[in-house]
């Protein structure tokens, strides 16, 4: 019993977001371009504040799916 | 350099006056005896989600950050934006490894991660070797939150030769360092909810307000030298800004919450929980720094660099002077005073709560460990409140009679050597596999190639590792923890042979580590 709950603690698939989040960063290829600018501003800066925010969903949705 | 500016620095001296007072007000605020270390060095473990969002916010994302990043934006361009995914990668970490770290201390009453070490490894020396990095790599990070202070009272026209020049400053200095001892944790961490305030009022007005006044963001970057927009593209036989970029992101992600500062931050959270939930809410920070590193853009392309009233500062302070420049020239004066603030005392904030985790750290595990065992917990909180005296004053010294220059470097270099608490710290979260003697020799050799390694490269950030043909630039911190986790790894079996069938030594049990 008390080992089902620990191994539940320890891994959930959920966690395969965060590598999502984590990696993305880690490869500038993907998002180093001007284009599509949005309002003017370069691709390169707009979708890595985008990445804030999917990161920040992405997390708030670990902690509540994590939570029960 | 040129006229005070009476109606910022009334509001900037009005500001500061009040969050000196309520840095002393603090220590009544959610009462504890601050003659116990955990009261004054932890604020009691008592913040819950918000408070510990402010705390955490104000402890790393600094004033120096605020100068710092849009400087490299002006000065280098693109680059700079590596602040934002490194801090977009610290957020997983914080929810998975250091809420487990939380837990762990908490059961423990752990407040360092010298005291986690001790306990989970046993071995003082390894605890030692944690405990020596952390406070060595936070003393120039409180001298470069000096220097945050410095720029914008340079830039409010206050200015002078030998002692007149410095009394700006010794004055913010005392104040730090008299309500810090009087209010532990708890000054810094009612003063981060002002400070935000300010912060976030600041950005937002500057991003809205300055694109406006200079055509939009289509005319400002269209006004950015094509190599500074992005990226330069790698050429043959290297990865080029591509790992440079990439790396520096994820070593200063993986090295952030090591910093003893931060470190303290989480752990004066009242909840695991609290910390999770913060790990959702600390982004907003985030988009905030990314949107203020746009400011160095403004300035190029406003062309602020230029004119001729703001040349003085940039020769004193160079491209640190970047912001308060751009400020002062696209805001009415009370804002300026305002703004200005904002970037002072979001350089007490951290620099108070890196001095409460220095002196921490020498309280429990250098004075306890080895000068007197068995101290009273007043005697305790009374060493922890003077060494936090004494951390201060040795930044101050440094910052009046060290050029500014050699902070910056040896914050570089504390970047690449509080990493190399990673293993023992980090991974000591989830495994006592490790020989403890095993991370002491990879924590030197990790030590000892991060710094030769950055000096072959003149105190720059990035090592061009070259492998059969190829070069690899990356970021030094993540090159050498690397070859600090290979040492680790290659010799653990082999000591622990030596060891034969002795117990491991490990207070800590798995359950310890979740709620």
């Amino acid at each position: 019993m008390r080992s089902d709950t620990t191994k539940r603690r320890g891994w959930s698939w959920w966690y395969l977001l965060f590598i999502i989040q984590f990696c993305v960063p880690l490869w500038p290829p993907l998002y180093n371009r001007l284009e599509p600018t949005l309002i003017g501003i370069p691709f390169f800066y707009w979708f890595q504040l985008l990445w804030v925010l999917v990161s920040a969903v992405f997390t708030a949705v670990v902690f509540f799916v994590t939570t029960q | 350099m040129h006229e005070i500016n009476w109606t910022a620095l009334g509001i900037f001296v009005g500001l500061f006056a009040f969050i000196s007072w309520l840095g002393f007000a603090a220590a009544r605020w959610r009462r504890g005896d601050l003659d116990q270390l955990h009261e004054w060095g932890l604020g009691g473990r008592r913040f819950g989600t918000l408070i510990t969002w402010f705390l955490v916010g104000g402890d790393v994302y600094t004033a120096y950050t605020f100068i710092a990043v849009p400087a490299l934006a002006f000065g280098a361009g693109a680059v700079a934006f590596f602040a934002v995914p490194y801090t977009v990668m610290i957020y997983p970490l914080l929810f998975l490894v250091f809420r487990r770290l939380w837990h762990v201390c908490h059961k423990h009453n752990y407040i360092t991660a010298g005291d986690f070490v001790r306990g989970r490894f046993g071995n003082r020396w390894l605890a030692l070797a944690i405990t020596v990095t952390g406070i060595i790599a936070t003393m120039p990070y409180i001298a470069l939150q000096l220097v945050g202070i410095q720029v914008v009272i340079g830039a409010l026209g206050v200015s002078g030769t030998g002692l007149v020049g410095d009394l700006p400053l010794l004055v913010a200095f005392v104040v730090l360092a008299a309500f810090t001892y009087s209010s532990g944790l708890r000054a810094p961490a009612s003063i981060a909810v002002v400070k935000d305030v300010l912060i976030y009022v600041t950005a937002i007005a500057a991003v809205i307000v300055i694109p406006i006044e200079l055509g939009g963001f289509g005319k400002i970057f269209a006004s950015i030298p094509a190599n500074h927009v992005l990226l330069a593209v790698p050429g043959p036989q290297s990865t080029g800004s591509y790992s440079g970029y990439a790396t520096l992101a994820l070593g200063s992600a993986l090295a952030l919450f090591l910093y003893p500062h931060s470190l303290t931050g989480i752990l004066s959270a009242s909840s695991g929980q609290a910390i999770r939930r913060n790990a959702a809410m600390l982004p907003g920070y985030t988009f905030m720094l990314g949107l203020l590193a746009l400011l160095g853009f403004f300035v190029v392309a406003g062309g602020i660099d230029k004119l001729p009233q703001y040349a003085a500062g940039f020769k004193q302070f160079g491209s640190n002077f970047a912001v308060p420049a751009l400020l002062l020239h696209s805001f009415p004066a009370w804002f300026v005073g305002f703004a200005f603030a904002a970037i002072g005392i979001g350089a007490l904030v951290p620099a108070a709560i890196m001095s409460i985790a220095a002196a921490n750290l020498y309280t429990r595990n250098i004075h306890r460990e080895f000068i007197n065992k068995n101290p009273t917990a007043k005697q305790e909180s009374q060493m922890a409140k003077l060494v936090s005296l004494a951390v201060k004053f040795g930044a101050l010294v440094f910052i009046l009679f060290v050029p500014t220059k050699y902070a910056i470097q040896l914050q570089l270099l504390g970047g690449i050597w509080i990493i190399q608490t990673l293993p023992a710290v980090m991974l000591g979260a989830y495994t006592r596999w490790f020989n403890s003697w095993a991370l002491v020799v990879g924590w030197a050799v990790g030590m000892l190639a991060g710094t030769s390694m950055a000096v072959a490269t003149n105190l720059t950030p990035t090592f061009p590792l070259a492998v059969g043909g190829y070069t690899f630039p990356g970021y030094t911190a993540v090159y050498t923890v690397v070859l600090n986790l290979g040492v680790a790894m290659l010799l653990t079996p082999i000591l622990e042979r030596f060891r034969g069938g002795a117990a491991i030594a490990d207070e800590t049990v798995p359950t310890d580590y979740h709620a």
